[in-house]
């Protein structure tokens, strides 16, 4: 090239400057695990079905929300969602309302008729699944998708267990539940109903089973001993619900009392209601502070005309009067008697203490350990005699659908590692996205949508159900308030701050590659990357 | 911004971009081809807030021009360490002569143009704070005066940085530099003096004046766009963060850009023809003390012998601005409504 008069030297380009050399520090995309996922009992990969329904393609948020929990339309009307208490958004201004989402897409599939993945190629192995609630279902799921053919037995007329037959239908619609158990069935599962096993071992070896998984629940109400002149006016919690799901529902009168402060006391409490009480009235020892109750139950009990007495027991029954004694709590927060009593007009009492197991089916298997009522189980929830497996409330953990749901999947995981002579090597935990990690200033304010509520006159005398579904628009706007703690959602951020241009933006889910030649290592990606999915990282030198 | 519908995305509408977006709702930062006015191996510092701000206003300038810019760049920083012979990082093509001409050499580049009929081609001038609101002030206001057809561009990082942070007549009041030591009972720079250039070029009544900060790209690039569908005079001022000069961290640039307009200290907004037309509110209202600390060139107002009387005066300065241009509105915190939901659902 012919240069102008004075200049020896052609044109070039910056490029040749590789300003990379100055780095001490780089920048490195992470994945760091979202608090929903890390507080989900059934290991859901929340953020990740959510990602998909923020562009409205729905399908896929469905199937990568099944590839965890086969009952997303049941899990979006009964779990407690410690999803959204550990929402970071809640910083912001309210939680993503991720069990609507979850139960919206739960919806659309029964609708649309989805189906679930097919069952894995058929590996010869056959499990036997003892019980059929979520623990059981899920199990069941998880094994046909593993190739293992499965006999799910239970105990009961109909499957479904607790769900069936422990939440009431304005939670939880039959036919949502006759739907999620159908696709599972559909993978091909061998049922039988009315069969209650009495010896896990004798059973085993009767069907050749290569493993067993109890999922029995926890049926029996507690019982304690309450001096009553006519015990055919107090029934347990557990029996009562039983009942009216097979829609033979006892006589309670008009004033119940339901005593106990779970949430079977206001199952049982709303219940009554439904069933023609005009007086529902819970009596519960301690105070709402101390009160295990799901919060949205209790909103919801009220709302409905059910009342609360606090501090009080029960202390006899006498004709259709309830003696009641006045408790205070101590400094431990434990409840003490005062001594003092006073009477409340009843017809019936409802007892809902807590529930056991009945665990007589493992009385002859060896190495069993029962403790508390419950069967010890190891990390992959085999029991102490190996190649029996137990989950849901039969183990000691949270008595809730979401972790039996949990164990089902775990289980199943673990069962197939049995059956194939293998062990499992721990994976290591993502690093939590706490909030600390995010630069909030990015997200848009935006409010939760409400779920409605049927009004209140009518569910005071119906079984339909309480909570209404969002539309779709209103999924949508809530599916798009997720932050996307701790993984790249593709905002473009990072290859917009970039003072040297050394980001590359491969696009299409594809996200971002760091140019090192150019990358000086001044973290401004890091700082503004509003979830937190890039990490800076020392040089070696 | 303040023109623009508050949408629901997931990020709202103050990222760089979003999957969830259509092209041309996106930043022109966003695109994958962008023009890359500036491009890599550039001599800037860490964290460089004035190669971030010339590549923003240049990549919106392109794009609104099609491609046709000649730029014209005065002396200082960003000639610096974008052209030592013979590289150079600029993707545009780009003239540099003195310190103090570059006005004046923009609208030789503009008559030329405008005398070969090539109306298509826009200039746009440029230059950090020293070559605009000192050694280039004159020249800029008789450019301002003749309503030349150019656009001109200050990258403010409130000192000579280059030659070692020296102080410029848009230094701010107490902040350090090595003319204005932290010594003495007015420790810093001195109170009452300087330039607001903006208000300046508002006086001149050209067709547009605005503000803008490296932490708002949506709000630089619209501002930059509108500025190039006008013709004449035409100025905007972008806050440019220096982490060389200012004593903070290379990753806090953008971040200390935000400060300065979220506390009130440094205002956004857009003039036409001398009156302000609208202003960019503070989204979240922030003590001045919060932005100040980041930066070691405040580092005499806090610490053993700390100044709070100091920082009360730089907040007063801040209050006047937010009285002055009406920066706290009711909406401070932006809640979108429901129905602006729909719009996105196909």
């Amino acid at each position: 090239m012919e240069t102008p008069f004075g200049i020896t030297l052609d044109v070039g380009s910056s490029r040749a400057n590789h300003t990379g050399s100055w780095r001490v520090e780089r920048p490195v995309y992470v994945d760091r695990l979202p608090p929903c996922n890390d507080a989900c009992p059934a290991g859901e990969n929340i953020q990740g079905w959510l990602y998909h329904a923020e562009s409205g393609d729905y399908e896929s948020a469905w199937r990568a929300l099944v590839e965890e929990n086969p009952l997303p339309a049941i899990m979006g009307r009964v779990c407690f969602h410690p999803c959204e208490t550990a929402c970071n958004r809640v910083r912001v201004d309210d939680a993503v309302g991720i069990n609507a989402v979850e139960r919206f897409l739960g919806d659309l599939a029964i609708e649309r008729g989805w189906t679930l993945p097919e069952p894995g190629a058929d590996t010869g192995k056959r499990i036997l699944v003892v019980g059929s609630g979520p623990a059981g279902l899920s199990a069941t799921y998880h094994l046909r998708r593993l190739g293992h053919a499965v006999h799910l037995v239970d105990s009961s007329h109909q499957l479904g267990g607790m769900m069936r037959y422990g939440i009431p239908a304005y939670r939880l619609p039959r036919d949502v539940l006759d739907a999620e158990i159908a696709r599972i069935l559909a993978m091909g599962v061998e049922v039988t109903l009315d069969h209650v096993v009495d010896d896990v071992e004798q059973e085993r070896r009767d069907g050749s089973y290569d493993a067993v998984f109890l999922a029995v629940g926890a049926q029996i109400g507690h019982r304690v001993s309450i001096p009553a002149g006519d015990s055919s006016r107090v029934v347990d919690a557990v029996t009562f619900l039983h009942q009216v799901a097979d829609d033979d529902p006892p006589l309670l009168g008009r004033r119940v009392v339901v005593y106990g402060g779970g949430d079977t006391a206001f199952d049982a409490a709303r219940t009554a209601r439904r069933l023609g009480a005009t007086d529902a009235v819970i009596v519960y020892r301690r105070n709402r502070e101390h009160m295990p109750a799901n919060e949205e139950e209790f909103a919801q009990a009220l709302g409905e005309g059910v009342t609360m007495r606090w501090l009080s027991t029960v202390n006899r029954f006498e004709g259709e009067r309830l003696v009641l004694e006045k408790m205070r709590l101590n400094e431990a927060g434990f409840p003490e008697p005062t001594g003092e009593l006073e009477e409340l007009d009843a017809d019936a009492l409802v007892l809902a203490l807590g529930q056991d197991t009945d665990l007589s089916l493992l009385e002859r298997a060896p190495g069993v350990v029962i403790r508390d009522g419950v069967v010890e189980v190891a990390p992959t929830m085999m029991t102490g005699d190996a190649g029996v497996f137990a989950g849901g409330d039969a183990v000691p953990a949270d008595r809730t659908a979401t972790v039996a749901v949990g164990h089902g999947k775990h289980a199943a995981r673990s069962i197939d590692d049995y059956v194939n002579g293998r062990v499992r090597e721990a994976v290591a935990r993502h690093e939590l996205a706490s909030f600390d990690r995010l630069n909030t200033w990015y997200y848009s304010d935006a409010p939760r949508t409400r779920r409605p509520e049927l009004e209140k006159i009518r569910r005071q005398d119906t079984f339909d159900e309480v909570v209404q579904g969002l539309t779709e628009e209103n999924a949508l706007f809530e599916a798009r308030r997720c932050l996307s703690c701790g993984n790249c959602f593709e905002c473009d951020n990072c290859f917009g701050v970039c003072p040297d241009n050394a980001v590359i933006k491969l696009g299409g889910g594809e996200r971002y590659e760091i140019d090192y030649d150019f990358c000086k290592g001044c973290g401004i990606c890091v700082s503004e990357c509003p979830c937190g999915a890039i990490e800076m990282v020392p040089e070696k030198i | 911004m303040t023109k623009r519908p508050v949408r629901f995305y997931q990020v709202g509408s103050f990222a760089v971009g979003n999957r969830l977006l259509t092209d041309d709702q996106r930043t022109v930062q966003s695109d994958p081809n962008r023009t890359n006015s500036i491009d890599s191996g550039h001599r800037a510092c860490q964290g460089c807030g004035e190669a971030l701000g010339a590549r923003y206003a240049l990549d919106a300038a392109m794009r609104a021009a099609a491609g046709r810019v000649v730029t014209v760049n005065a002396t200082g920083c960003l000639e610096v360490f974008s052209t030592p012979y013979p590289e150079t990082s600029w993707r545009v093509p780009w003239l540099h002569s003195l310190f103090g001409n570059a006005p004046a050499v923009a609208t030789g580049v503009a008559a030329a143009l405008r005398v070969k009929g090539r109306e298509d081609v826009r200039v746009v001038g440029q230059a950090g704070d020293g070559g605009t609101v000192d050694i280039g002030f004159g020249t800029l206001s008789g450019m301002f005066e003749r309503n030349d057809d150019v656009l001109f561009i200050c990258y403010d990082n409130e000192g000579y940085m280059n030659t070692g942070v020296q102080r410029s007549a848009a230094t701010p009041p107490a902040a350090r530099t090595a003319t204005t030591d932290a010594v003495g009972p007015e420790p810093g720079n001195v109170f009452g003096q300087g330039k607001d250039l903006p208000r300046i070029a508002m006086a001149h009544d050209i067709a547009y004046v605005a503000t803008a900060t490296v932490a708002d790209l949506h709000d630089l690039e619209h501002k930059v766009e509108h500025a190039m569908t006008l013709r004449g005079a035409r100025y905007i001022h972008i806050l440019v963060p220096c982490p060389l000069g200012w004593g903070s961290a290379s990753s806090d640039t953008i971040k200390v850009a935000r400060l300065a307009k979220e506390s009130g200290l440094f205002p956004v907004f857009e003039a036409e023809n001398g009156r302000v037309t609208s202003v960019s509110p503070i989204r979240r209202r922030t003590p001045v003390e919060e932005y100040l600390r980041l930066q070691r060139r405040y580092a005499h107002l806090f610490g053993a012998h700390p100044r709070p009387d100091i920082v009360t005066r730089l907040q007063e300065i801040a209050d006047e601005n937010i009285a002055r241009y009406g920066l706290v509105n009711d909406e401070t915190e932006e809640i979108p409504v429901l129905e602006e939901a729909k719009e996105m659902v196909h």
